[in-house]
């Protein structure tokens, strides 16, 4: 059996220099399979978040001094001026280090981002709330009480609920920077069993906050050291018998 | 060696007197805020007994003939401080949006003192602006008899109210998260979606407290409204009032205080609409206490 892989995206020569002179990512090539885990791992500064806040140009915020190369979603250079970026922010989900819920009800944190796509039909979104709810594992735990305020769940809830936002827009792509840096080891293990099974349709993009993490969840692993790709490969491979010493090193726990 | 370091017992003699000060200072300021409304009471009280009820709420106010009405003085009060919030909060909020989200860096740090310097501009020279610029303005503009409406001092202490408004809600803006901008955005939220649909409900409570700080200046403002009002105790009724003169109770205090024999019936009336003003303004700060307030439990339970 011929075994091909999709790819969703396509990372060609991608350089970006931050205008204090910082060079955070140096002439990345990387082909990220579709409906796949994608894991970036590295030590701090290797230039992860600023990888997958280019994917979704959430870096377009940050002052970047220069920007090279090309990131191809889909076949499309979604660096070009002209791309519609709230439309790709809306096919590119993402969820931060630190669980953000907006000052907003819960129910109105998932419906927010609907309601500014332009959905008006009450039913409607009410559905789609449920049901991202549903897929986050979230509905049982707060059915009863959608219109608290998201402040009030705890810390695992609101990531998980941050997910369910992302997922209400049903994106092709979710990146996730540091998910679970801030929360205990079962809201840990719900949020990647959750993963893990989205990754059947979804592409996703998980830069872990530490190694044991990146090696259960990786399908395919990038090694990132001071925004250079050192090696990629599939999971196994990498974090088992990696060719670069670098690599190796950091997976065994030599430096990092 | 000759370093003149107190010993111990110096420094402990040196903080009990410290202390002391500093305890005598805060039960000072508490003894002169009850002492003032007693003052307040004791002079303004009297007016129930010497003037009836019923033509101390009149409409008339001409002490000269022994007419006390304080309507027109309190609905002048109302129409001048209500006409100032609704021009004031609309453009003191924009104003932060603009600085605080929209303005590029250097215009940020331009603009930001500007405001803060316009805020401590004193209310005589705003009065001379009223006078000078925006009555003969309106005058002409609108066709009216004078310029010295209730509406131009509506304009002026809206304007003198604006600085305080968008500098404290700057504040306010500048403290919510960068995280809730972001993740508005990475949901595909435009700028104009996120800045009203999350940063300002965000900054709300603190936006609330500026607004009731601005306002609470233009409450108690005399010298400007006096100078622009025209000064005519009369009840506004209808729109067209808004274009006729009014008189505040601060006007009226300022005005005829220093021509009142003290101890006569007029002088009491006085003190009496200085109640009337010191209620208003403490339902004023209650009202923003509890709004408050509630921010507070809110913010606790983001704590828990």
């Amino acid at each position: 059996m011929v075994n091909i892989v999709m790819e969703k995206i396509v990372i060609d020569n991608l350089s970006i220099q931050y205008s204090d002179g910082v060079e955070s990512l140096q002439g990345i090539n990387l082909k990220i399979p579709a409906n796949a885990v994608t894991v970036l791992f590295g030590p701090a500064g290797g230039g992860k978040s600023t990888l997958l806040r280019t994917i979704n140009r959430l870096n377009d915020l940050a002052d970047v001094a220069k920007c090279q190369g090309r990131v191809l979603i889909d076949g499309e250079n979604i660096l070009e001026p002209d791309t519609d970026v709230i439309n790709l922010r809306r096919k590119v989900g993402m969820v931060f280090s630190r669980p953000v819920p907006l000052p907003l009800s819960i129910s109105k944190n998932i419906s927010y981002a609907l309601e500014v796509a332009g959905e008006r039909n009450k039913a409607r979104l009410e559905e789609k709330v449920e049901r991202a709810l549903r897929q986050v594992a979230l509905w049982d735990e707060v059915y009863d009480r959608l219109n608290d305020p998201a402040i009030a769940l705890s810390g695992g809830q609101q990531q998980r609920l941050c997910l369910a936002r992302v997922m209400a827009l049903e994106p092709e792509i979710i990146l996730l920077d540091e998910p679970t840096s801030a929360l205990d080891p079962i809201s840990t293990a719900k949020i990647e069993t959750l993963l893990k099974e989205l990754s059947a349709s979804i592409t996703i993009i998980l830069a872990p906050h530490n190694t044991q993490q990146a090696a259960r969840m990786a399908d395919y692993a990038a090694f990132l050291l001071q925004g250079e790709l050192i090696e990629f490969g599939k999971g196994q491979d990498l974090f088992l018998n990696p060719t670069d010493k670098r690599t190796a090193d950091y997976v065994r726990g030599r430096f990092g | 060696m000759t370093t003149t370091r107190p010993t111990s017992t110096q420094n402990l003699s040196l903080e009990k007197v410290l202390s002391l000060f500093i305890r005598l200072a805060g039960y000072l300021s508490v003894l002169y805020v009850s002492l003032i409304c007693l003052f307040l009471l004791k002079e303004g009280l009297p007016a129930l007994r010497e003037v009836e009820g019923e033509s101390l709420l009149g409409r008339v106010w001409y002490p000269i003939e022994g007419y006390f009405g304080i309507l027109p003085l309190l609905m002048g009060s109302l129409v001048v401080t209500v006409g100032a919030a609704l021009i004031a909060t609309p453009l003191g909020v924009s104003t932060a949006v603009f600085i605080s989200e929209v303005a590029p860096q250097w215009a940020k740090e331009v603009l930001k003192p500007l405001v803060e310097i316009l805020a401590g501009i004193p209310s005589v020279v705003l009065g001379f602006i009223g006078i000078l610029v925006l009555s003969p303005f309106f005058r002409q503009a609108m066709n009216l008899p004078t310029g010295l409406t209730a509406f131009t001092g509506a304009v002026l202490l809206g304007w003198a109210a604006v600085p305080t408004i968008a500098s404290i809600s700057e504040d306010a803006l500048n403290t919510v998260p960068r995280a809730y901008r972001e993740a508005a955005m990475a949901l595909g939220a435009t700028h104009w979606q996120t800045i009203w649909g999350v940063t300002v409900p965000a900054a709300r409570s603190g936006i609330l407290t500026a607004i009731t700080l601005g306002l609470g200046r233009v409450i108690g403002e005399t010298m400007a409204v006096m100078m622009v009002t025209g000064n005519a105790p009369v009840v506004p009724e209808g729109l067209q009032a808004l274009f006729l003169p009014v008189r505040t109770m601060t006007a009226t205090i300022a005005s005829e205080m220093g021509e009142v024999a003290k101890g006569s019936t007029h002088y009491h009336v006085l003190f009496f609409i200085g109640i009337t003003l010191f209620i208003l303004s403490l339902i004023f700060n209650i009202t923003a206490f509890a709004l408050s307030a509630r921010k507070i439990k809110r913010s606790e339970r983001l704590l828990s």
